[in-house]
């Protein structure tokens, strides 16, 4: 990454806390334009609560995240959302508006905030339908179609506006292998034909190697191997091989009780019985 | 009682009394950011959501007539059963039209009007706005810079008033016509008779007071509602939760309401 270039997200010293608990310990990150950086991790990672600090849907405990250049913290409501308008976020769930049609849950990002002509929107909504592969569903409400085609449809519309960076929150999990091949071919495409900027948050190792041109494992809260997919291929770090190659045993333990089983075993047998 | 004792039932109530004051606070946050979007959407783009709050009236309003309209005319029904006897006793049964509808259109008709609401209006609010904020609906709505309050509170609340006060109206008019069924069916009043000694009792104050308080009580069901609902963590269970507080907190405030609002009247007006 050159670095004359200004980076469109920059996240410095992020640390953020939930009840005592420390979930994001020092993060910094930089993307730059036209890059997609993958941010990969174990489930309970802190990596959602990143990217929700990124999109200001979190405030951090200490530390900054700067879009474009403005720091995002503390922008008044105004300013953030004029940032907010140059970004497309991609929710787990799709997030789809319930009580609206699948159509106009894309034309809402711009008939709030254009003055294009109504003809021109469903013109518009019809692309963005065509471009995820459901035009022909643009008139259905969103309990009507699969999990799936939800995300689709949630991603159709973060595209509405040509956004000049999208999160993707992740983008992949619970969709079958083709679905999941339909969306990753679709992030390349955006970064390819359109040269969007992208941050995804997976656990997902083998779309991250397929979109990513870096990768950032985040674990315990810090980022612990930062690099190019192939750098995944053949990890030194044994908490990095042991989530590249999915084992069960490994220096990331499964279990995370701070007491001692036995221990605690015994003492849920002590006292009277009920 | 020990002395330690006393000191946990202080802070209990001491624990209890700042909750309800932080409540009273966040309530108060919603309605003034409400207030200023519904201003700023007034003379700035973008607008009020007119469509929008149209759908809410039919929707929250229009479907409460049939049960509101019935459980007002039950309720005149009563009171002209309860109060006949006591009346005939002075010798003044031709004056039950002065007595009920001097205790619908003031009282009766919004109260019952804005509890019977607060089941319709308030738990559809309060778990539809918990459903969209657990399934990341509003920070969908957040990150795309569209901001829920003027999105999805401020149509509610306009809807919410307007129709409360409306439906008070009906409440009114049925009310009083129950007490009137039973004047004419059981205690032989001549229903013309019935009529003009109720149009007679009546003030404008009666009718004035009671509208405003409806209007208030309307206020009252869609702040605590949407409050409850955009509140909502964790899950379907937090929507239950929401739903349910949302109307016992509403009839709570609605309630107390009332009974300040006619202190005031009392004393004022």
């Amino acid at each position: 990454m050159a670095e004359s270039i200004e980076p469109i997200v920059e996240v410095r010293g992020v640390q953020k806390f939930f009840g005592g608990r420390q979930v994001l310990k020092d993060i910094n990150l930089m993307v730059a334009p036209g890059e997609t950086v993958v941010i990969l991790g174990p489930s309970g990672c802190g990596k959602s609560t990143l990217l929700r600090t990124i999109i200001g849907e979190e405030t951090p405990d200490a530390g900054h995240v700067y879009l474009w250049g403005a720091d995002a913290c503390c922008a008044s409501a105004r300013r953030l959302n004029k940032l907010r308008q140059r970004f497309g976020v991609l929710f787990q769930s799709g997030a789809l508006y319930s009580s609206m049609t699948v159509g106009e849950n894309v034309a809402l990002p711009l008939r709030e905030h254009t003055d294009l002509d109504p003809r021109i929107i469903r013109m518009v909504v019809k692309m963005k339908l065509e471009l995820v592969g459901l035009r022909d569903f643009e008139n259905l409400m969103p309990s009507q179609i699969s999990g799936g085609m939800r995300k689709r449809v949630g991603l159709a519309r973060a595209i509405a506006r040509d956004p000049e960076i999208l999160f993707y929150d992740e983008p992949t999990s619970g969709l079958d292998p083709i679905a999941t091949s339909v969306i990753d071919q679709l992030i390349t495409d955006l970064r390819t034909k359109l040269g969007v900027t992208s941050l995804v948050v997976t656990h997902d190792m083998k779309s991250a190697m397929r979109i990513g041109d870096r990768i950032a494992m985040l674990y315990g809260g810090e980022f612990i191997a930062v690099g190019r997919p192939d750098e995944f291929r053949d990890p030194r770090d044994q908490r990095v091989r042991q989530f590249v190659e999915g084992m069960a045993d490994g220096p990331i333990p499964l279990r995370v009780s701070k007491t001692d089983y036995l221990e605690d075993l015994m003492g849920a047998g002590t006292g009277p019985l009920a | 009682m020990s002395h330690a004792s006393w000191v946990r039932l202080l802070e209990r109530v001491g624990a209890q009394g700042e909750g309800f004051l932080a409540y009273m606070g966040g309530l108060g946050y919603l309605a003034v950011d409400t207030v200023k979007h519904t201003v700023a959407g007034i003379i700035t783009r973008p607008r009020i959501k007119a469509d929008e709050t149209f759908y809410q009236m039919v929707r929250l309003g229009v479907r409460a007539i049939p049960i509101i309209g019935m459980v007002q005319l039950f309720v005149g029904m009563t009171l002209a059963f309860t109060l006949a006897p006591v009346l005939e006793d002075y010798g003044q049964l031709g004056q039950l039209a002065t007595v009920i509808a001097k205790a619908v259109f003031p009282q009766l008709g919004p109260l019952i009007a804005a509890i019977v609401l607060t089941g319709f209006a308030g738990a559809a609010i309060a778990a539809e706005l918990g459903t969209m904020v657990v399934g990341e609906e509003v920070a969908a709505l957040r990150t795309s810079a569209i901001h829920p309050i003027r999105f999805l509170v401020v149509p509610r609340v306009i809807a919410c008033v307007l129709m409360t006060v409306a439906l008070s109206v009906l409440a009114n008019l049925l009310g009083t016509a129950g007490g009137g069924i039973i004047a004419w069916g059981v205690l032989d009043i001549d229903p013309w008779e019935y009529y003009h000694t109720a149009v007679d009792a009546l003030l404008i104050k009666d009718v004035v007071t009671g509208l405003v308080k409806a209007a208030v009580f309307g206020l009252i069901i869609v702040t605590v509602s949407c409050h409850e609902g955009l509140s909502v963590r964790g899950g379907a269970g937090g929507v239950g939760q929401a739903t349910t507080s949302s109307v016992v907190r509403s009839i709570f405030l609605i309630i107390a309401a009332n009974c300040g609002f006619t202190a005031l009247f009392y004393f004022v007006w």
